[in-house]
C-alpha cells in the first residue's frame, strides 16, 4: 500500500485513537483528547463508550464538539445525567476505565498542568484551570495524556500540579490512596512516552515515522530516559486518514 | 412561591450589591440575559460563583460588577481565554479581583451540599495537586470509618441563584432538558431563585423526560426569549459559535471592551432591544 503523506498532527490523532479499544469507557476530555477518541469509534472501536464531562453518557457525536457542552453531545448520547452525579456516581463511584486528557505542562512523572504558568498570583500565562481534569486523573482505572511535544509544555517542573499522574514517582502515587492506576501513555506529535514499570519515570518507547530519538529528547525539558528498543509508530493507513479528514471536514463545514 | 416579574423588577429587587450570585449554566442555558441586566443595573461589590463561568462573567468582571469569583474552569469555550477575567486578577482593572479556585468535583459537591442543607462537601479528590496550597477552603477529613483521607469544601449557598431553562407554567414551575449541568442544585442551594424562560406555557411536567424545578422554591420567572444567547436552549436555537469567537477580539483590548459594552448593553432597554442591536450590526 502506498504512503499518503500526513501532517504530525493527524499522526498524533491517530496514534492516541489506537490506544482505544472497542470494549472501553472513556471520559473525554475536550480537543485532542475528543478527536482521538471519537476518531476510535469512527475506526476500530464502534462500540466504545465516550463520556464527556456534561452529562452525556455513550457519546456519539457527528462532529467534533467545539465545547464540552454542544448540544451534539447531547443529541447523540443515550442519556444525560447532572454535573454532580457524573461526578459523584460515575467518575468518584469508578465506574470509568479510561480517562483522556490535554495539557499545557507535564513532567518527567506524567503530573500534569492546565491551571498557570509561571506565579499562581503573578501569571505569565492564567490558563482556564481545573475542570474536570484533577478527579479525571485520579478515579478512571488508567489515563492517556495526549499534547505537542516541545520543551515548553515538557518541563522539568511544574509551576502548579493540577492533576496528579506518578506523582513523585515509584510508589508514591499509590501511597496517596489514588484509585485509579495513573497515566499509561502520553502521546505526543513525536512519538510516545511510557512510564517506566518501577521508577514510574516517562520513558520514550516510540517516535513517529520520520522523528528522531535526538529530536524527541531535545523537545523535551527534561534529561528524558529512553527504552532500550524505541519502536517506531505505523504510519497512518489511508483508511485511518480518510476516516480522521472525513471527521474533520464534517466538523469545519458545522462551524461554517 | 413564583411571581411572573419583567427581568429588569427580578433583578432590581433580588440582586442586591455585594450579595453573592451565581448564574450557572454549564455551556447549555446560560443565563446571559439576567447577567446582561445586572450591569445594565450597575450592581456592583458582587461574589459570582459558577462552575464555568464563560463570556458573561468576562463582561460583569469587565464592567467592575464583581469583587470576587469562585469557579472551577474559566474559559471562553472553544476559542481560548478569558481577557477580562485575566486583566482582573493580573493587572486590576478595572480593579482587583479575589479568586477562589477549584476543581469541578469540589463544585458540583458544594452545590449538592448546599441544596441539601450541609455546611460542607465530603468527596474524594484534590490529593496530591496543588489546589490545596492556593485555597484555604479546601481541607482534609479523616474518614471515621475507614480512616481513608477525604477533601472537605465548604457548601455553597448563594444568595441569589439564576438560571435559564426552555418552560414555565403559569404557577411558576419550570422546565428544561438536554444538558442541566448543576442549576437544580444551585436554585436549591440558594436563599433566592430567578428562572428566565423561553416561553410560558399552560402546564410543565416530566412526562416527556427533562427535569422539573417547582414553583415553590422559586421567587421570580421572567419570560426572556433567547435569554440564553450566544449559549444555547436545546428545542429552540443553537449555540452561536461565531459570537464566541468575535468575542475574542472585542474583549481582548479594555477600551474596545468597554466602548462595545456601552453601545450594545448600557445604551439598550432590554434583551430584545440587544438582540435587535447585534443582529443589525451582524454579530448574530
Amino acid at each position: 500500500m502506498s504512503e499518503q503523506a500526513y501532517s504530525a498532527s493527524e499522526m498524533m490523532t491517530v496514534a492516541a485513537a489506537r490506544m482505544l479499544a472497542e470494549d472501553d469507557v472513556c471520559f473525554v476530555g475536550i480537543g485532542l483528547p475528543s478527536a482521538a477518541a471519537n476518531m476510535a469509534r469512527l475506526s476500530h472501536a464502534k462500540q466504545i463508550k465516550l463520556i464527556y464531562e456534561s452529562g452525556t453518557l455513550d457519546t456519539k457525536p457527528n462532529v467534533l464538539p467545539l465545547s464540552i457542552g454542544d448540544g451534539e453531545l447531547a443529541d447523540t448520547a443515550i442519556s444525560v445525567i447532572s454535573v454532580p452525579e457524573m461526578f459523584r456516581y460515575w467518575l468518584q463511584g469508578g465506574k470509568i476505565r479510561t480517562g483522556f486528557l490535554g495539557a499545557a505542562q507535564i513532567d518527567r512523572f506524567a503530573n500534569i498542568n492546565t491551571t498557570v504558568i509561571g506565579d499562581y498570583a503573578k501569571p505569565k500565562v492564567r490558563l482556564p484551570g481545573a475542570g474536570g481534569a484533577p478527579e479525571i486523573a485520579s478515579h478512571c482505572g488508567r489515563v492517556l495524556i495526549t499534547l505537542k511535544h516541545n520543551a515548553r509544555a515538557f518541563v522539568e517542573k511544574l509551576d502548579f500540579i493540577t492533576s496528579v499522574g506518578f506523582l513523585d514517582g515509584g510508589d508514591s502515587r499509590e501511597r496517596l490512596g489514588l484509585p485509579g492506576k495513573g497515566p499509561a501513555m502520553v502521546i505526543t506529535d513525536l512519538g510516545i512516552l511510557e512510564p517506566d514499570p518501577v521508577t514510574k519515570e516517562l520513558t520514550l518507547t516510540a517516535v513517529h515515522p520520520g522523528v528522531s530519538v535526538e529530536q524527541v529528547v531535545a523537545a523535551t525539558g527534561w534529561p528524558l530516559k529512553v527504552a532500550a528498543t524505541v519502536a517506531t509508530t505505523q504510519a497512518p493507513t489511508a483508511e485511518e486518514l480518510a476516516i480522521l479528514r472525513d471527521l474533520n471536514e464534517r466538523t469545519q463545514a458545522a462551524y461554517g | 412561591m413564583a411571581e411572573h416579574l419583567t427581568l429588569r423588577d427580578a433583578i432590581q429587587r433580588h440582586v442586591l450589591p455585594g450579595s453573592t450570585v451565581a448564574l450557572e449554566g454549564f455551556t447549555h442555558l446560560i443565563p446571559y440575559a439576567a447577567g446582561l441586566e445586572i450591569i445594565r443595573q450597575g450592581i456592583t461589590g458582587l461574589t459570582v460563583v459558577r462552575m464555568t463561568p464563560d463570556l458573561i462573567y468576562d463582561q460583569l468582571i469587565g464592567m467592575g460588577c464583581v469583587d470576587k469569583m469562585i469557579f472551577s474552569w474559566g474559559g471562553n469555550p472553544g476559542v481560548g481565554s478569558l481577557h477580562r477575567f485575566r486583566d482582573a486578577f493580573e493587572h486590576q482593572r478595572p480593579k482587583a479581583l479575589v479568586i477562589e479556585e477549584h476543581a469541578h468535583a469540589a463544585m458540583a459537591n458544594a452545590y449538592v451540599a448546599g441544596a441539601s442543607g450541609l455546611p460542607l462537601a465530603l468527596f474524594d479528590g484534590y490529593l496530591g495537586t496543588s489546589y490545596e496550597d492556593i485555597n484555604p477552603n479546601i481541607k482534609r477529613l479523616t474518614c471515621p470509618f475507614t480512616g481513608k483521607a477525604l477533601a472537605a469544601v465548604p457548601a455553597i449557598n448563594p444568595d441569589v441563584a439564576i438560571i435559564h431553562a426552555q418552560k414555565a407554567d403559569k404557577e411558576g414551575n419550570v422546565w428544561l432538558s438536554g444538558i442541566v449541568g448543576v442549576q437544580k442544585e444551585a436554585v436549591l442551594a440558594a436563599k433566592v431563585a430567578i428562572v428566565t424562560v423561553e416561553e410560558v406555557v399552560d402546564r410543565v411536567d416530566d412526562s416527556q423526560g427533562g427535569t422539573v424545578i417547582p414553583a415553590w422554591v422559586i421567587d421570580a420567572v421572567c419570560v426572556v426569549p433567547m435569554g440564553a444567547f450566544p449559549s444555547y436552549a436545546s428545542g429552540y436555537y443553537p449555540r452561536n459559535n461565531r459570537f464566541y469567537i468575535k468575542w475574542d477580539a472585542i474583549a481582548r483590548d479594555y477600551d474596545s471592551f468597554k466602548a462595545w459594552m456601552q453601545d450594545f448593553v448600557l445604551d439598550t432597554q432590554d434583551f430584545s432591544h440587544y438582540l435587535r442591536k447585534l443582529q443589525e450590526a451582524d454579530y448574530v
